[in-house]
């Protein structure tokens, strides 16, 4: 098998075995992002110097007898929202093109100690607001299964480079959905961890209570190899949790008899795409011939779930990009100073202009329309009756998952109620863009985990996305479902034609 | 203010003081004073991408420490807010502080004076809460571009706020009240309270209280008094400000909550307060949960090991040294007021000396008094508390009066040797009794008329004999000479 076609398992251990060195695993991978970048956008810096030395070095300890680390010579590509000391970290604004941190994200750098080989950094929404990949200052990212459509968002070009067989793995952040629905509308597999197993020191914050960094790759299995290398505590992360990582890998080939999945009615009401509804009953089926038996359960306060949102997320994103204001770093607005002495131009003052200027010109249309959603609904006299009520509601939502996992050990259901749509279809229309996240939300206002995997097509040959959600810490068991349920289909392996498959 | 004063001047402090740790609240960089401008940060405190704060568990335990000694109530539940506002010096746009579940609240601290000269004065603490400093913005005329250069060394130092109630009445209490709450958080160990460096800073709000014919007490609008960089210029601010009030009051009849609090800047040359822009104050902070920070929990047995820590506070310790030393409770608060070092050295010296009253004479009268001329402090001084004391016991001995004692202790202390060197140095010898009888009988034989005055009962004529005595040998004792004259005078007989 060639390494394109390979799972991140297989190419690790034919890496450890000596069937393929690290450089001509990188060499593939390099040449097919080459060779398919121009049609896909799914990458916005590509380090195939970087990647080589690397793999390079990787081969020369190999051959020494040195040791490696467990994932030795793996591809691995970065959404573009995580630090890295050696690549540009733009969030896809033009606030920080060209911005080097001088320091690796927590995940970077451990991957970095398991000695994965960084590819490059992946295109994704501005400041990861957004469903669809259009809020890139950098060009959307296409669908590898139609290239007319949307990866969807924000992680959108990491869930497109793993489709398009750019890389075998890639990792993504979901913060309402945002590694689960591109995953899903890509047809390949991601997950967003419990909030906090995974350290966000070094993630770019969009919103710090709901950010979760996670692995997307074509199987189940895939993630529960890179869940090993990135979950764990760190003590630089205040909310990382200090819990002790399980062996995932060894933790997958497990029945489902017994496991009862929760599925709520409310997600088959109107809205959800016949096509979709179709795949997703047909996975409850797949999974009850596994063993694991499904029960109706309600989650009253789902419906609540998009405003609540919309409120939490905006307010702590226009607090956690409040830095970006030209002063220190990133974007500042040019011809500042060139002013005469007391003229300055309807501003207050010469700062106040560099800020407003410089936000303006540096911040695309959807982080402005979030900054300010946020900074009216903490101002003072609204603070209550959104900030605070949202929180309220937020811990309503928690609570509601928390009594349906008395009586259920996952929850079911679709990851967004259609395929992939036309890119340009929602731009005009933000409230219909932020719907897209209907299914999503909710986990990550709980706080819990939740895996998203491939359960059919459409007739039109879109992937159609499955999602379970568990209690905290519940990963082990999500990896084993979605994986006894891609032991059972082949949804996963199907590649798009689109690009088509390149034979090295 | 004047007990004619037409008016009850209401004051309230706002004081904010960094905490004395080695590294800042939430990163590991160092809160050195007067490295070179940005070199103390990383990207936590630089507010880079994706940085996180961790909170420094030692600045909380010294925060606790400060509410402990102003007598606050614990919070058993405390969390971070984000104040959000633009400004160069703060990185990431907000600063991580405590808004409406401070870990502390509800004290006080009195301050009393041994003397009288003001009544004791007990001062509310509204609440005192744990937050992080800002950087340093520089304003760079002298470069003619206007350009303003940012030191972020300083951004992310502990800072302890300590919001008081209206409870002082005059400038002269509120510079009283800040001696003491400085003292305290000296001895505490909390934070060496340094104005020059930043290290305490102190805004003041005042209005006035004015009795009117129909027996309603009208306010003045509340203003706040920035920029005063000592206490002595805290209250000359007070003193001018409370008398520009009374003036626009006579006026104009403004009263409180008919304009908003305004915000007035010292100018300590002028002596003056000029009126800050109206903006500042107008802010909305947008405060908010900080999510990257969790909740902290105080438990009863922490608030116990920091208690065990503490040490005593100088209210007790004023009570303690007077009891102990048998020391009038004026000299107790003059020791104790000078830090924890110099009562050290108080009370290692009477042990030794073994008299408390002498010993605290002798710091009162010349150990503080050379400080003072010298500026020193009492760690850096020369002579030690075994030097002194064994000065001291040498003059108990009768080897050298007071006054010959202070001329030894003086060079004691500009050479730093110890009291016999000094002595044989200074050509001081102790002179033998034989030597002292011989003398004296060769004086008396030299001067009839002082021995005829003698008998016939007038003793003070025996002082004629000590001049004399000192030109023959300059190291005799003055008291002992006159003591053996008058022995072998009434030996005569």
């Amino acid at each position: 098998m060639q390494p394109l076609e390979m799972s991140a398992v297989d190419l690790v251990a034919a890496l450890r075995q000596g069937d393929i060195t690290a450089v001509e695993s990188a060499t593939v991978f390099l040449d097919r992002i080459e060779a398919t970048n121009g049609s896909i956008n799914a990458f916005l810096a590509v380090d195939r110097e970087g990647a080589l030395a690397r793999a390079a070095d990787i081969d020369a300890r190999r051959k020494a007898g040195k040791p490696v680390g467990p994932l030795a010579g793996l591809p691995v590509a970065l959404k573009d929202v995580l630090c890295t000391s050696d690549m540009p970290t733009t969030c896809a604004s033009k606030m920080l093109e060209g911005f080097r941190p001088p320091y690796d994200a927590d995940v970077v750098a451990r991957l970095r100690r398991a000695d994965a080989v960084f590819l490059g950094k992946t295109n994704m929404d501005e400041f990861a607001m957004g469903g669809s990949n259009e809020n890139s200052a950098f060009g959307p990212v296409r669908n590898p299964w139609d290239l007319s459509r949307t990866p969807g968002g924000s992680s959108g070009g990491s869930a497109a480079c793993v489709a398009g067989d750019m890389a075998p793995v890639a990792i993504g952040s979901d913060t309402g959905g945002s590694i689960r629905q591109p995953a899903g509308l890509c047809g390949i597999t991601g997950l967003k961890p419990t909030y906090g197993r995974v350290s966000r020191r070094g993630l770019i914050a969009f919103a710090s209570s709901l950010d979760q960094i996670g692995p997307m790759a074509r199987s189940a299995a895939d993630c529960a190899l890179i869940m090993e290398t990135i979950a764990g505590h760190d003590p630089g992360d205040s909310t990382s949790l200090a819990v002790d990582v399980p062996r995932y890998t060894d933790l997958l080939d497990r029945p489902l008899a017994g496991v009862r999945i929760g599925r709520v009615p409310e997600h088959f009401a109107a809205g959800l795409d016949p096509e979709v509804a179709k795949g997703v009953e047909e996975a409850f089926a797949v999974l009850m011939a596994a063993g694991a038996t499904v029960h109706d359960v309600q989650l009253p306060h789902a419906k609540y779930g998009i405003p609540t949102y919309y409120l939490v997320a905006p307010c702590e994103a226009s607090s956690n990009l409040a830095r970006y204001d030209g002063a220190h770093y990133g974007h500042r607005c040019k011809d500042l100073g060139q002013r005469t002495a007391g003229h300055t131009g309807g501003f207050e003052s010469p700062l106040v202009e560099m800020y407003c200027r410089s936000r303006a010109e540096g911040f695309g249309p959807e982080v402005k329309r979030r900054i300010m959603l946020g900074t009216y609904a903490l101002s003072a006299g609204y603070y209550e009756a959104y900030y605070a009520k949202a929180l309220r509601v937020r811990r309503l939502i928690r609570q509601d998952y928390l009594d349906a996992f008395q009586t259920v050990d996952l929850i079911g259901g679709p990851v967004s109620a259609t395929p992939a749509f036309k890119l340009g279809e929602k731009t005009d229309d933000p409230l219909a863009m932020y719907l897209v996240d209907l299914y999503t939300v909710g986990t990550n206002l709980a706080g819990v985990g939740g895996i998203s995997f491939p359960c059919g097509f459409t007739k039109s040959g879109l992937p159609i996305g499955f999602q379970l959600q568990a209690p905290p810490l519940a990963e082990p068991l999500l990896l084993q479902a979605a994986d006894r349920f891609q032991r059972l289909t082949d949804w996963h392996r199907r590649r798009p034609q689109a690009v088509g498959v390149a034979k090295t | 203010m004047s007990t004619t004063a037409p008016y009850t001047t209401i004051i309230g402090l706002e004081v904010h003081v960094q905490l004395m740790t080695r590294t800042k609240l939430f990163c590991g960089c160092s809160t050195k004073f007067g490295g070179a401008p940005n070199t103390q940060v990383c990207p936590t405190c630089l507010g880079l991408p994706g940085s996180l704060p961790v909170m420094n568990r030692r600045a909380f335990d010294l925060a606790l420490r400060a509410a402990l000694a102003l007598e606050c109530t614990i919070a058993p539940f405390t969390k971070w807010d984000r104040k959000n506002y633009f400004y160069p010096d703060l990185p990431k746009g907000y600063q991580i502080s405590q808004f409406d579940l401070p870990f502390s609240s509800d004290g006080f601290l009195e301050v009393v004076d041994p003397k009288g000269a003001f009544e004791p004065c007990r001062v509310g603490i509204v609440r005192v809460h744990l937050e992080e400093d800002a950087g340093k913005s520089m304003h760079d005329e002298a470069a003619g571009t206007g350009d303003t250069r940012i030191d972020l060394n300083r951004a992310g130092t502990p800072l302890c706020e300590i919001v008081t109630q209206p409870d002082l009445r005059s400038p002269q209490d509120a510079r009283a009240w800040l001696n003491e709450l400085k003292l305290l958080l000296v001895y505490l160990g909390v934070s060496d309270c340094n104005m020059q460096e930043g290290s305490l800073r102190v805004d003041a709000n005042v209005n006035l209280h004015i009795p009117q014919p129909d027996g309603r007490i009208a306010k003045t609008p509340i203003v706040e008094i920035k920029n005063m960089n000592s206490f002595r210029s805290v209250e000359r601010a007070l003193t001018y400000e409370a008398a520009r009030q009374w003036e626009d009051w006579q006026a104009t009849k403004a009263e409180m909550g008919k304009t908003p609090k305004q915000t007035r800047g010292w100018d300590d040359p002028a002596g003056i307060t000029r009126a800050q822009r109206h903006k500042e104050e107008s802010s909305d902070y947008r405060y908010f949960p900080e999510p990257d920070l969790v909740p902290v929990t105080v438990s009863q047995q922490q608030i116990a090991s920091i208690r065990g820590e503490m040490g005593e506070p100088p209210v007790s310790l004023r009570k303690t040294l007077a009891a102990k030393w048998n020391i009038p409770a004026y000299d107790a608060d003059v020791l104790v007021n000078q830090g924890r070092e110099l009562v050290d050295y108080f009370e290692d010296l009477a042990t030794r000396v073994g008299e408390g009253k002498v010993a605290s004479n002798w710091m009162q009268q010349d150990v503080l008094r050379i400080l003072n001329e010298t500026n020193g402090t009492v760690s850096d001084f020369t002579v030690r508390p075994e030097g002194l004391a064994d000065l001291i016991g040498r003059i108990k001995k009768g080897d050298f009066d007071t006054s010959r004692a202070r001329e030894i202790f003086a060079e004691m202390v500009t050479s730093g040797r110890p009291v016999d060197n000094v002595v044989a140095g200074m050509g001081i010898a102790a002179v033998s009794d034989d030597d002292v009888i011989s003398l004296c009988r060769e004086l008396l034989a030299a001067n009839p008329k002082i021995v005829a005055d003698v008998k016939s009962g007038k003793e003070q004529a025996a002082a004629g004999l000590i001049g004399q005595a000192k030109k023959k040998n300059a190291n005799v004792n003055p008291g002992k000479v006159r003591a053996v004259c008058i022995d072998l005078i009434r030996g005569m007989e």
